[in-house]
């Protein structure tokens, strides 16, 4: 960890202004991420401003759906009864990730912008593009297949995103509502919140410097069944190998690429009849395929399918 | 020398009056631990603060530091020190022993510009804050000259070798009774790197007094770290006060001393002011030992009614080029089953990684990976139940030596095992029992595990309250020490519980050998019995030779020790009272044990039965835990509530090896993967379901005078191989590539059409 200055912002405008005059100043929250890429000296911010305790950590109803605060955390979001009333499949997704511990700490924000959990992004020794621009790609030719990309990686960065919450927010068509340096404020689908790595992993997200995701905003439920199922070395506590969200007939898949994958294939071939397994095939035989990646092709397309089949016989109140 | 004769008497710990013995007491240091209030050793108390140390640690895996620039380091905020090998103290070089009743040669750190493994320190700074510490450390300017090393091991094989000093052993003639063999199995199972990722990682604070140095550091044997730091440092090893008084888990990484506690006591006498320096836990994985991988071809033949007439079991294995060790993981099979013709041994690849050594059971934990599987394999080719086979290749005497077992509980264990955790539930065709998504099958494995008594020696003393204290340089590493020796010494010496105190982990201490091979409880409780009849003999003395003792003048050989009083029939007094009035400083004697020469005569283990039943998921591959069972025998328990918590985490170490634990190393960098726990996964609660273990009743007179065993290792030897079986059962996949991940799981139901 190298030396840094902190600050408590006030109000969230003083926050973004904070962060986006200081090219090394970075938002702190629940700290989970942060604080252990500090540590080992991956993340390298010369000043901290701790959002944590501004006033965005409610649920608010909006228009048959949900605004939940950037700065909830994901024990209470996962506990709050709207929420497990309305996105079964939001709240199986948020107690499949981390620890209980974790989740008392972590944001709703936080939890969408951590980094991958890419092994040689973690050793500081290896080449790796995402933490050094341009250093290489220990992960291309590495031993550390299950957890690789197997959708929209490129040469540069096979890594993935780690998120459960936002594999989720995917499936439900939620967006994420920023507070940008000038004051105003807009809103993106959570879908197109990460992009994918092109030549440039270490760009991860398409939000401004300083801007601050202060809410996101899950539409009504869709009509139909909500299922979240995660692939895992352990019981709990393990980032996911694979995971599936279902939401009627939206699926996302976890894991499986740099941004959680929205699966419009999926998608389109189960609003035209196609049978749960068909659709699967229908977005996996688009896969990137290589020498090591099959079986985590194979595993993905049976676990849709399972979680799409799962998704008829549940429904939501 | 003793006999084991001597050991069959009756004694205080055999006849158990107090009823102390077995006991679930509490563990006596248990409310230091939970309330955060004992004092692990990067949190003692120094006599001034400490400043801090933090370990810099190399990039490549073998090579040369070509050049080295500490200079910003040096600048950087309250750094106080900054060493490489150019300018690091003095030390003598790497395997001095100067003086030759050293348990350890001496282990010098920074010691030149060779890099021999990834994760090897090369500079250490002492800063004021750890966080300074560190912040400078990152700022050290490194660059090698890199060499190809060995460290792919399986692409190794070829330089395999047999260890130094070991031969196979061949009985009878073992590859015609194989190829004569009607039924058959020849099959190589595969244990790969593990960790012991223990939760607190190796730590020191040290500090000086004049020439003499003070640390209290996280270390297995007492004696070995006081010894390896005297001798690095080229001073008396009574110039060493080295403490180890509560250790965070050890399980064979602690059993030596690592550059914690030498570059904490060089730079606290360098900068005249306590210093601490602990690992981060990334550091861990390539900064201390680990389990070597192991790979074993089993080889059984058997006739068709199951008698087994050729076995043989051969591993295959590595170590570091500089630090000889050998995985033995063929030697538990030597003692387990019959058959007359017999081959077993080891090859071992020297490679550039961290240093292999001693984990859990080391041997056994890999080894029954491989043969109790194979059985299970053997057992569905004969049409056999695989408790059957077992049974059927039960040795009257060892298979080996011929020698008689000191006693020997397998068989038991099985039958009694089968019938608590329901066996006959089994479906003995694979791949037939569904519940929902989860096809489940039900696996059993056999444990066996050696049975050892080291020299040792204890102090006890009695106070002129009444207090006795136990001291011994022994130690605890979670196990339970601290709380059976103050069962033992309460139960020799007549008094309750809370009489007793116990102190250890100190070099001042009677030593001990420590804690490993699961030879803790029987050495230094054996040390501990025999000095409390030493001081029961010196009190009976006082008391019958003391006019003004209710005893005084009675036969010495009707003495008694119960609730606290000394006494001749209805004539007695407290150990209060007769200590205040006839020594009043208090009484001080010392005892010890050592091996018996005939204790060898016998084939002495412990030995066990695990159960598994595990649900698989028919989508993903994942395999998890539904009820696991452990019977085992291991002697006298001295305290079923320590006793059972080593077994049962034992076994939960045995999910983790069946399903999780491994580290692999990335060839192009001669360097571990996993290198955090949430890479390295070990079993978390939710793994763990239905877990219970019993054991049997049993004394082993040939042990050591209590009749006692140790228990830390017994738990996860076969466990992991109970899981396997239990896979194969539920889905008639059978993997011998641990640990069996979904991916590998997945692989195997895609094989078979699932
Ligand atoms: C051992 C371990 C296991 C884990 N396992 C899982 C798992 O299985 N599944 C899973 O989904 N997650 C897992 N996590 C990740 C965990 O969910 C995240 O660490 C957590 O969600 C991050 O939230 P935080 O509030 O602590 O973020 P912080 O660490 O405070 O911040 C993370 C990033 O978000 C930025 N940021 C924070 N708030 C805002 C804001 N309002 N606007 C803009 N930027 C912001 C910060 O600048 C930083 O870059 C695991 C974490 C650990 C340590
Ligand atoms: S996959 Fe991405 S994060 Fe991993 S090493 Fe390659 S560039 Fe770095």
């Amino acid at each position: 960890m190298r030396p840094f200055t902190y600050e408590r912002a006030p109000d969230a405008l003083s926050a973004v202004k904070a962060v986006a005059e200081n090219p090394g100043a970075k938002f702190l929250a629940g700290g989970t991420n942060l604080l252990d890429l500090m540590k080992l000296d991956i993340e390298r911010p010369t000043h901290l401003v701790d959002v944590g305790r501004l006033p965005f950590a409610g649920v608010e109803e909006v228009n048959g759906g949900l605004r939940i605060g950037g700065a909830m955390v994901n024990s209470k979001l996962a506990a709050h009864p709207r929420v497990r009333e309305l996105y079964p499949v939001l709240v199986r997704a948020l107690v499949s990730g981390a620890s209980g511990q974790l989740r008392n700490k972590a944001t709703t924000a936080g939890n969408l912008l951590q980094r991958t959990r890419c092994a040689y992004f973690y050793d500081t020794t290896k080449p790796c593009n995402k933490r050094q621009p341009g250093s290489g790609c220990s992960a291309l030719e590495g031993v550390h297949g299950a957890h690789d990309a197997i959708f929209g990686a490129s040469k540069a960065c096979i890594a993935t995103h780690p998120s459960d919450m936002a594999v989720a927010l995917t499936a439900l068509g939620a967006s994420v509502e920023t507070l940008t340096p000038t004051g105003a404020s807009r809103t993106l689908a959570v879908q197109d919140l990460h992009r994918l790595p092109g030549e440039t992993p270490h760009v991860e997200t398409d939000l401004a410097p300083g801007e601050l995701i202060t809410a996101v905003l899950v539409p009504p439920p869709p009509e139909g069944g909500q299922v979240y199922r995660k692939v895992r070395g352990r019981a709990s506590y393990a980032h996911g190998i694979a995971s599936v969200a279902v939401a009627g007939g939206r699926v996302a898949l976890g894991a499986v690429a740099h941004k959680p994958w929205r699966a419009a294939h999926i998608e389109d071939a189960l609003s035209s009849g196609a049978s749960p397994a068909e659709a699967a095939e229908a977005e996996l035989s688009k896969a990137d395929r290589n020498d090591h990646n099959a079986l985590k092709i194979t595993l993905v397309g049976r676990l849709a399918a399972a979680a799409i089949e799962e998704s008829k016989t549940r429904r939501v109140a | 020398m003793s006999s084991v004769k001597d050991w069959a008497a009756p004694n205080p710990i055999t006849e158990n009056r107090g009823g102390l013995i077995g006991k679930g007491v509490e563990r006596y240091e248990g409310r230091l631990k939970v309330t955060g209030s004992a004092p692990y050793a990067y949190e003692v108390e120094a006599p001034s603060r400490p400043a801090i140390g933090y370990m810099a640690t190399a990039s490549i895996a073998k090579g040369r530091i070509t050049r080295i620039d500490t200079t910003a380091a040096e600048a950087s905020p309250g750094v106080l020190l900054v060493w490489t090998h150019l300018n690091v103290p003095a030390q003598a070089p790497r395997g001095t022993r100067a003086n030759p009743r050293s348990q350890r040669p001496s282990n010098p750190a920074l010691a030149g510009d060779r890099i021999e493994n990834f994760g090897q320190t090369v500079a250490f700074v002492v800063a004021d804050t750890f966080e300074n510490a560190r912040a400078a450390a990152n700022l050290i300017e490194i660059e090698y000259a890199a060499e190809q090393g060995v460290v792919d091991f399986v692409a190794s094989f070829d330089q395999a070798d047999q260890p130094p000093g070991e031969e196979d052993v061949h009985i009878g003639d073992f590859p015609a009774a194989f190829a004569a063999a009607p039924v058959t199995v020849d099959e190589t199972y595969e244990s790969p790197v593990q960790n012991h990722v223990q939760m607190e990682p190796c730590a020191t604070t040290a500090w000086w007094d004049g020439d003499k140095v003070t640390v209290h550091t996280s270390i297995q044997m007492v004696k070995g770290g006081q010894h390896a730091l005297a001798e690095t440092l080229a001073i008396p090893s009574d110039h060493v006060h080295l403490l180890t008084r509560y250790i965070g888990g050890g399980f064979g990484g602690k059993g030596q001393a690592y550059d914690d506690l030498i570059l904490s006591a060089l730079a606290a006498r360098a900068l005249g002011q306590p210093v601490k320096l602990a690992y981060t836990r990334q550091q861990m994985f390539h900064g201390t030992i680990h389990r070597p991988a192991v790979s074993m071809r089993v080889r059984l033949g058997a006739q068709p009614d199951g008698r087994l007439t050729a076995f043989a079991v051969e591993a295959i294995t590595h170590c570091a080029r500089n630090a000889i060790f050998t995985e033995h993981a063929a030697n538990f099979s030597r003692n387990l089953y019959a058959a007359p013709n017999r081959l077993t041994g080891h090859r071992l690849v020297k490679m550039d990684l961290p240093g292999a050594g001693p984990m859990r059971a080391p041997g056994e934990a890999p080894g029954m990976l491989s043969l109790e599987c194979a059985m299970d394999e053997l057992a569905e080719k004969l049409g056999l139940d695989p408790i059957e086979l077992r049974i059927r290749n039960e040795p009257d005497v060892d298979p080996e030596t011929g020698k008689p077992f000191s006693v020997r509980q397998l068989v038991q264990c099985m039958r009694d095992g089968a019938t608590r955790f329901g066996w006959e539930r089994r479906n003995p065709k694979p791949g037939q029992v569904r519940d929902g998504r989860w096809l489940v099958g039900m696996g059993m494995a056999a444990a066996i595990r050696g049975n050892f008594l080291l020299p040792a020696k204890a102090g006890v003393r009695i106070d002129a309250d009444g207090t006795i204290t136990l001291r011994q340089g022994m130690t605890d590493i979670g196990t339970g020490t601290y709380t059976i020796l103050a069962q033992i010494t309460a139960e020799t010496m007549g008094v309750p519980m809370e009489q007793v105190k116990v102190e250890m982990g100190d070099s001042n201490f009677p030593p001990a050998p420590g804690s490993g091979g699961q030879f803790g409880a029987a050495t230094a409780g054996s040390a501990a019995y025999e000095a409390g009849m030493n001081l029961r003999k010196a009190l009976t003395a006082l008391a019958v030779g003391d006019p003004n003792s209710p005893l005084y003048g009675g036969p010495a050989e009707y003495v008694t020790f119960e609730n606290g009083n000394i006494a001749i029939e209805n004539r007695s007094e407290t150990l209060a009272a007769l200590v205040a009035r006839a020594a009043p400083d208090g009484v001080y004697v010392e005892g010890s044990i050592s091996p018996a020469a005939d204790a060898r005569d016998y084939s002495q283990h412990t030995y066990g039965a695990h159960f598994a039943e595990v649900g698989v998921d028919t989508v993903t591959g994942e395999v998890r835990m539904r009820k696991m069972f452990g019977v085992f025998a291991a002697g006298r328990i001295l305290n079923a509530k320590t006793a059972r918590s080593q077994i049962t985490g034992g076994m939960i170490w045995g999910v983790g090896t069946a399903l999780t634990e491994s580290n692999v190393v990335d060839a192009r960098y001669g360097s571990f993967i996993n290198q955090d726990m949430a890479g390295y996964l070990v079993p978390a609660h939710a793994d763990i379901v239905d877990l219970d273990a019993i054991f049997l009743d049993e004394a082993d007179d040939k042990a050591n005078p209590m009749g006692i065993k140790g228990v830390g290792e017994l738990g996860i030897c076969g466990a992991g191989a109970a899981v396997a079986n239990a896979i194969y059962n539920a889905t008639g996949v059978r993997l011998r590539d641990y640990p069996m991940t979904p991916e590998k799981v997945l692989e195997g139901m895609l094989a078979v059409g699932l």
